[in-house]
């Protein structure tokens, strides 16, 4: 139902794209130069090394190899059943019920303290639910270990970056690209045929995924040495790299200008597009209900609305927990 | 690296003499490079046969000082991996040492009672039969420590570690019957050959003692062969998705766990090969020494070998190496030294002094150069070569030229510098 409609928008702009190959790229690292189109001394053009990179398409191809899977969209990806989180005294959750579905991109609002990082947190195993369970691809996560879980394809962003900050840029996303990785200590050792494969393909995706998503040309910078808003688009394409099959971005936005704001969203509909679940978690409203599909409204960790955002920005109960109620609403 | 741009020039990438080795060494072809590592290990397997004047060391035998900072360089290399590598710091390092040791030291030692050099082993090729069997019983304890205790982070890690290098020592000093105790074990067994008039008992033989071709220089061969096949190995490690975990776990467990890395494996695969060398460098001791007492393992010795690790940089397996000879050569340099440069010392004080200009030493370098003195830049990819090779000289070129034509330099050439 809120599919079409999204799908449409969707792809609209990944049409722009086309029409204008490589534009966001190029776009980018430009903002943080003080005399516009300088190339910081280490910055290089990725097209030199792989000169197949510059088309759009074979990024976005070797992005999202499977991008066709879209047979089942619309059907339930995951699935939060009743999940409470207490924390000695305190209910971070309380009963918190909903489902990601396929190709979708949900948000996950509500005011400071609702307890969306903790919703986050939850389904990404870094906590353990009180009661109920999360439900990812009819599989209950129950005790499944964190990096079990990132290999059935949940991936997330962090709201505070936490990048491996010695690390190059690459480095970074070939960590990720590493998750689907089978070679161990006996294969690097005797360099096998397999690991051989595995870190060429890993080398070529990694870079793909950095020119995905606007930081190709400071690849072999050192994560901690990008600008603030290149290593948020770092640690997205980091997530990437794990082949995800949702995609949670934590407050992504977090420190952006307007313009920032706005390429940010292309980049989010172009990772749906790519056939990728997004869960976005975000403050700035205009971003929230330009780019989600659907709308979750947390509050004191119970959930109050669920719903189209236009829908849920007229809910009253969404309005009074952002804005509260006006005394002579009560009275 | 600064990226920081002024408006009128972009500011010259500052580079400091190890970028610029690494610049020169990236930039050579894979042929010249191997030219360059054969020629340079041959002219340090060379130096106890050369003993340069300025070099070589007075109160003791130089080839016997190149022979212990061997040792030490395997034992560097492997802490690197657990502390450098993985960022686990394990102050019970010695352990392992000690572990390689008295396992050849008990198979072979006459005053062991499972001494087998009279029953299965024979005497001349023992020291080598024992010494897959110390990294194997090495590498087993390692497993054994490392499964419970890496559950552990930080400083409660550090503090199991150093509790399990003091246990290994207090075990060999009290189970009289089995290690001697404090008497420890004599005539462990070493490897016979080259027998001849001069040297009966073959060139190993701590009797041989012909300079310069004694014991000490044939032991420093023997672990330079070793130095290089573990740097290989060590190297393979760090330039696959097992490297990149280490450091992926050293900067953020918690990111890295969420990324996908199995992080309880790969520390524990860090703590087994960390084991593996530290066994290893404990039966070339045992070999060469020839006799273990539980005094050699204290755990001040530990503090040594993970001095000779943050000098040297940690990370930087090739900066370790010289961390190792620091430790081993400069106490040996003074050792017996009346005078230098014609001003008189007491070297033997300075030598006996060396825990003190180390820890002095130590909190120096923690405050003017806190990474050690070749800081780490680990290749994480197996085939990054050509894309480092290409980012290193778009940025030289960006860097001499102005600014106007440097975002224009790098699009034009493209991948003409291969």
């Amino acid at each position: 139902m809120t599919q079409p409609g999204g799908m449409a928008a969707g792809s609209e702009h990944g049409d722009e794209h086309l029409g204008d190959p490589g534009r966001a790229n190029r776009q980018t690292p430009e903002q943080y130069l003080p005399d516009g189109g300088v190339e910081p001394p280490a910055a290089f053009d990725v097209a030199d090394v792989h000169p197949e990179l510059a088309d759009e398409a074979v990024v976005a191809e070797i992005v999202a190899p499977d991008r066709d899977i879209r047979a089942e969209v619309g059907e339930p990806l995951l699935q939060m059943q009743g999940v409470t989180m207490r924390f000695g005294g305190l209910t971070a959750l309380d009963a918190v019920t909903f489902d990601i579905r396929r190709g979708e991109i949900l948000g996950l609002i509500g005011p400071n303290g609702a307890g969306k990082t903790t919703c986050f947190n939850a389904m990404t195993g870094v906590y353990r639910p009180t009661e109920g369970q999360v439900v990812f691809d009819g599989k209950p996560l129950g005790k499944i270990k964190r990096n079990e879980i990132t290999r059935l394809g949940i991936a997330r962003t962090f709201q505070n970056i936490r990048l491996f900050s010695d690390m190059t840029a690459l480095e970074n996303v070939v960590v990720g690209t590493d998750a689907r990785h089978r070679t161990s200590v006996p294969g690097a050792v005797f360099r096998s045929k397999r690991h051989r494969a595995e870190e060429r393909d890993a080398l070529d995706r990694a870079m793909a995924l950095l020119e995905f998503v606007g930081v190709g040309k400071r690849a072999t910078q050192q994560a901690r040495n990008l600008p603030y808003g290149d290593q948020r688009r770092l640690e997205i394409a980091r997530a990437l790299a794990t082949e995800p099959k949702l995609l949670c971005l934590d407050e992504p936005a977090a420190g952006f200008n307007p313009a920032e704001k706005v390429e940010l969203m292309e980049l989010i509909r172009k990772i749906r597009d790519d056939g990728y679940t997004v869960l976005l978690i975000e403050h700035d409203m205009r971003l929230v209900m330009g780019v989600t599909d659907r709308v979750v409204v947390l509050e004191f960790g119970r959930k109050i609305a669920d719903g189209l955002p236009r829908d849920v920005s007229a809910d009253p109960a969404v309005i009074a927990a952002y804005l509260g109620v006006p005394d002579d609403a009560t009275a | 690296m600064s990226t920081e741009l002024t408006t009128t020039a972009p500011a010259a990438p500052h580079l400091g003499v190890g970028d610029r080795v690494r610049l020169w060494w990236d930039a050579l072809p894979r042929q010249a490079q191997w030219v360059v590592g054969v020629v340079g290990v041959l002219l340090i397997a060379l130096l106890p046969v050369l003993r340069p004047p300025v070099l070589t060391t007075v109160g003791t035998d130089f080839g016997g000082v190149l022979a212990q900072f061997g040792m030490y360089a395997l034992l560097a290399i492997g802490l690197n991996v657990v502390v450098g590598q993985a960022g686990l710091l394990d102050l019970g390092y010695v352990g392992f040492y000690a572990i390689g040791a008295y396992t050849v030291g008990l198979l072979t030692s006459p005053s062991s009672p499972w001494n087998a050099t009279d029953d299965w082993l024979s005497r001349d090729w023992a020291w080598l039969a024992a010494l897959p069997l110390a990294v194997a019983v090495t590498a087993v304890s390692g497993l054994i420590l490392g499964t419970p205790t890496l559950r552990l982070r930080g400083d409660y890690l550090a503090i199991v570690t150093l509790g399990f290098g003091e246990i290994v020592r207090l075990l060999a000093d009290n189970l009289s019957t089995v290690t001697g105790g404090g008497r420890g074990l004599n005539q462990i067994a070493y490897p016979v050959v080259a027998q001849s008039e001069t040297r009966p008992n073959g060139i190993f033989s701590a009797g041989n003692t012909a300079v310069p071709f004694n014991s000490g220089t044939f032991w420093f061969w023997l672990s330079l062969v070793l130095i290089v096949v573990v740097l290989v190995i060590v190297g393979n490690l760090e330039r696959s998705r097992v490297g990149r975990a280490w450091v992926a776990i050293r900067e953020d467990e918690d990111a890295a766990e969420i990324m996908g890395v199995p992080t309880f494996k790969f520390k524990l695969w860090a703590f087994l090969i960390g084991a593996s060398i530290g066994g290893l460098s404990g039966a070339l001791y045992a070999g060469q020494v020839q006799f273990v007492v539980p005094t050699t393992f204290n755990v001040i010795n530990s503090m040594l070998f993970l001095c000779a690790v943050v000098l040297g940089g940690q990370g930087n397996k090739l900066g370790v190496i010289l961390g190792a000879f620091a430790v081993v050569y400069l106490p040996n340099f003074f050792l017996g030294r009346t005078e230098l440069f014609g001003i008189p010392i007491d070297g033997n004080a300075i030598a006996n002094y060396r825990y003190l200009f180390f820890g002095v030493a130590l909190m120096v370098l923690m405050v003017f150069r806190p990474q050690g003195l070749f800081p780490a830049r680990q290749k994480l990819l197996t085939y990054g070569r050509e894309v480092y090779v290409m980012a290193r000289k778009a940025a030289t070129a960006l860097a001499g030229r102005g600014a106007g034509t440097a975002a224009a330099t790098t699009t034009d050439r493209p991948g003409g510098a291969r």
